[in-house]
């Protein structure tokens, strides 16, 4: 039996503290704002936080502002604001919604955004790279494009020691010189080996944490829900990797899920159906949309989302602190070529999912801003119904747009999923 | 006697399905569902008990389906068209493998195992193309009655093709091919032509596979019979209840729950 004052303190910690992490971390984008400081705009997949945190850069991540537009229910407002300026209504809604920030100088409702003083991303979206355009253009801005090369093909994974695996890690290192280079030209700071030493060991201390968290969702019930819970935890990850405020956030996080592995608490009271998630959340009714599957007593265990946007730390790499450059570039090449993995080979990480997961359904939710996420997501259900017999779920709607995201419609292909997953669950109890 | 009943509210029409313990259609209801849905619901149920010379307390299990199930506030339990559009295909029909059913606002491709179970279904997204409505707006530019318009269609010589997916900007299509001197029934044959080939897209997603039963409201319409069987060169499926399918599976399902729960407890799965 858990103790009640103990539980009462350690279950949804994760979410609390994240949610506190969230307003501090935002205030202090306020405060840069205001002494129009330094800072450097950054995406998800290969942030490259390691290198700027160890020039004491403030990292914005335009992808997590626009979505908390949508989460904030007012990202049609922002929508509308960069369509009347004559973006296209196909473009990404993350695109739009920061368009329309940097439109109304930084105004945000979590808070001020402070203008760039540079930009860097990877080639894991190429919308990324026309993103940073915008802002080389409205500010004048140094914008640093990272090419990580990717998987050349599906299930063909490189590693140490491979010709081809060096050659790329080389490619890599070889970037990331000129980035901290850069790095040095627009703070007028030297680099300091030393700090990105510590920077290393926090994220270390991040990404094994992390790994273990996913992992521990595959005890019965699940002790976190990966589409709600496992956001905010994602948030985190990849606002705080590298620091010692993310490192010991995520060495709490683990204790509170072990500590619910331990007491069974789970999600939910009475999980009848565990599910994976594919794909990128609907933002615009994200509480709603968990709820619908929630009534059925179906919980998200596991989602790609939670692999490609925590930058591939899913893996938990370990950088070797003793070669910090070196190990940096083989851990960017790893995690983001992982990153890119979970989004155009979902096939073989759902695999994986499904295996370690022990799960009842798949549901895939391709969105009309996205053709990086949503491209492939058709072919990737219909292999996984021909080769692992397991039900899914295809629902498009949006990540950010309202107009596409219509609940009704929704809702009716939710219940008959789980119509058609209890019919299943029965008639095979009939043959046992 | 034993009696279960079925209300699937659809965005259009409302429609009632009472059966006995064997299975069998005793009474049906049919009405237009308007913008008070409770009402509706309520009306086609004794519509429905009248015609079968019923008391509302002899149905013991009452379902509600379709987009209105919510709000059949006398029913039991709610189950979604696509479960119960599957489940009275396979009952009329039980060689079927594949449902196409084409309602008011969607039109919807449901792939059944031999066991009855949906294997994957699809639905037209947020948009009312390739559905019953799409002849709604036709027949609306035309002037023409919705019960018209199938035999219209089918005296077609020189079909025009109808371009656009959109409802709204089908009805100006039309009324263009008019203006263009075109005769009514090539244009209306078009339209059929436009839906089919909408609904043969959400077929192909599940997979097409024999035998296919036709299921809705459009069933009525015999050039939509006729455009699709063209399309995918086999004969439908196409029962006299076709357009009850949805009520008819949840008064199925209603029929279940009543046999189940006179079960001993060992024996339900």
């Amino acid at each position: 039996m858990a103790d009640q004052t103990k539980s009462k303190e350690i279950v949804g910690r994760g979410a609390r503290d994240g949610a506190e992490l969230f307003r501090e971390w935002f205030s202090s984008l306020s405060d840069v704002a205001e002494k129009d400081g330094k800072n450097a705009y950054v995406f998800v997949m290969g942030s490259m936080n390691e290198i700027l945190k160890a020039f004491d850069l403030p990292v914005v991540f335009p992808e997590i502002n626009s979505l908390q537009t949508a989460v904030r229910k007012v990202a049609h407002e922002f929508l509308d604001e960069a369509e009347d300026y004559g973006y296209s209504p196909d473009i990404c809604g993350y695109v739009k919604a920061d368009v329309a920030v940097q439109l109304r100088g930084g105004d945000h409702p979590m808070g001020q955004i402070p203008k760039p003083s540079m930009a860097v991303y990877t080639n894991a979206c190429n919308t990324y790279i026309k993103w940073a355009e915008i802002w080389e253009r409205m500010y004048g801005i140094p914008i640093f494009t990272l090419d990580v090369p990717g998987t050349r093909q599906g299930g063909v994974v490189t590693s140490r020691g491979e010709r081809s695996f060096e050659n790329d890690r080389s490619y890599v290192e070889a970037q990331l010189r000129e980035l901290i280079t850069l790095c040095e030209e627009v703070t007028g700071k030297k680099f300091d080996i030393d700090k990105l030493r510590e920077v290393l060991g926090h994220a270390n201390d991040v990404s094994t944490s992390w790994s273990r968290v996913l992992e521990l969702n595959s005890n019965t019930p699940s002790v976190f829900n990966a589409l709600t819970d496992g956001t905010i935890y994602l948030g985190v990850a990849n606002g705080f990797r590298g620091t010692a405020a993310g490192s010991t956030y995520f060495k709490n996080l683990v204790e509170e899920m072990e500590y619910k592995v331990k007491h069974r608490i789970g999600t939910l009271t009475d999980e009848q159906h565990r599910l994976l998630f594919v794909g990128v959340p609907c933002y615009p009714i994200f509480r709603r949309f968990n709820e619908i599957f929630a009534e059925w007593k179906g919980t998200f265990v596991n989602s790609t989302y939670l692999w490609f946007a925590s930058g591939g730390t899913n893996r938990g790499f370990q950088y070797d602190l003793n070669r910090p450059i070196e190990s940096l570039a083989e851990g960017v090449l790893l995690s983001v070529r992982d990153a890119m993995d979970s989004m155009f080979h979902q096939s073989m990480m759902v695999e994986e999912m499904l295996r370690d997961m022990n799960v009842d359904g798949v549901v895939y939710h391709p969105i009309k801003s996205c053709r990086t996420v949503s491209t492939g997501l058709a072919d990737s259900r219909r292999y996984l119904m021909e080769q692992c017999d397991v039900p899914s779920l295809f629902i498009e709607s949006d990540m950010m747009d309202k107009r596409v995201v219509s609940e009704a419609q929704m809702k009716n292909r939710i219940d008959a999923f789980f119509e058609g997953l209890e019919t299943r669950r029965a008639q095979q109890s009939a043959v046992a | 006697m034993t009696y279960a009943a079925g209300v699937d509210i659809g965005s259009t029409q409302s429609k009632a399905v009472i059966i006995d313990e064997e299975g069998n259609i005793v009474a049906t209801s049919l009405d237009d569902t308007g913008a008070n849905v409770i009402q509706a619901a309520e009306k086609v149920f004794q519509q429905a008990l009248k015609a079968a010379n019923l008391r509302e307390e002899e149905v013991d299990y009452v379902i509600g389906t379709g987009y209105g199930r919510y709000r059949v506030t006398f029913g039991n339990d709610q189950i979604t068209e696509i479960s119960c559009h599957a489940r009275g295909a396979v009952k009329m029909f039980p060689d079927t493998r594949t449902v196409i059913d084409m309602g008011g606002q969607d039109t919807k491709a449901i792939s059944v195992s031999a066991e009855g179970e949906i294997v994957d279904f699809c639905m037209n997204d947020k948009c009312a193309a390739g559905t019953g409505r799409f002849l709604g707006a036709a027949a609306q530019a035309l002037d023409l009655k919705l019960d018209d318009l199938g035999v219209t269609a089918l005296q077609a010589e020189k079909p025009v093709r109808i371009s656009t997916t959109c409802t709204v900007f089908a009805e100006s299509e039309v009324l263009s091919w008019l203006g263009k001197g075109k005769k009514l029934p090539d244009i209306l044959w078009g339209v059929h032509q436009s839906i089919a080939s909408r609904s043969m897209a959400l077929l192909r997603r599940v997979g097409i596979e024999d035998k296919i039963t036709f299921t809705g409201g459009v069933t009525r319409n015999v050039a939509m019979v006729k455009a699709l069987e063209d399309r995918l060169e086999t004969k439908l499926n196409v029962g006299e209840e076709a357009h009850y399918m949805g009520a008819l599976g949840a008064a199925l399902f209603a029929l279940d729950h009543i046999l189940n729960s006179r079960k001993p407890v060992s024996e339900v799965a």
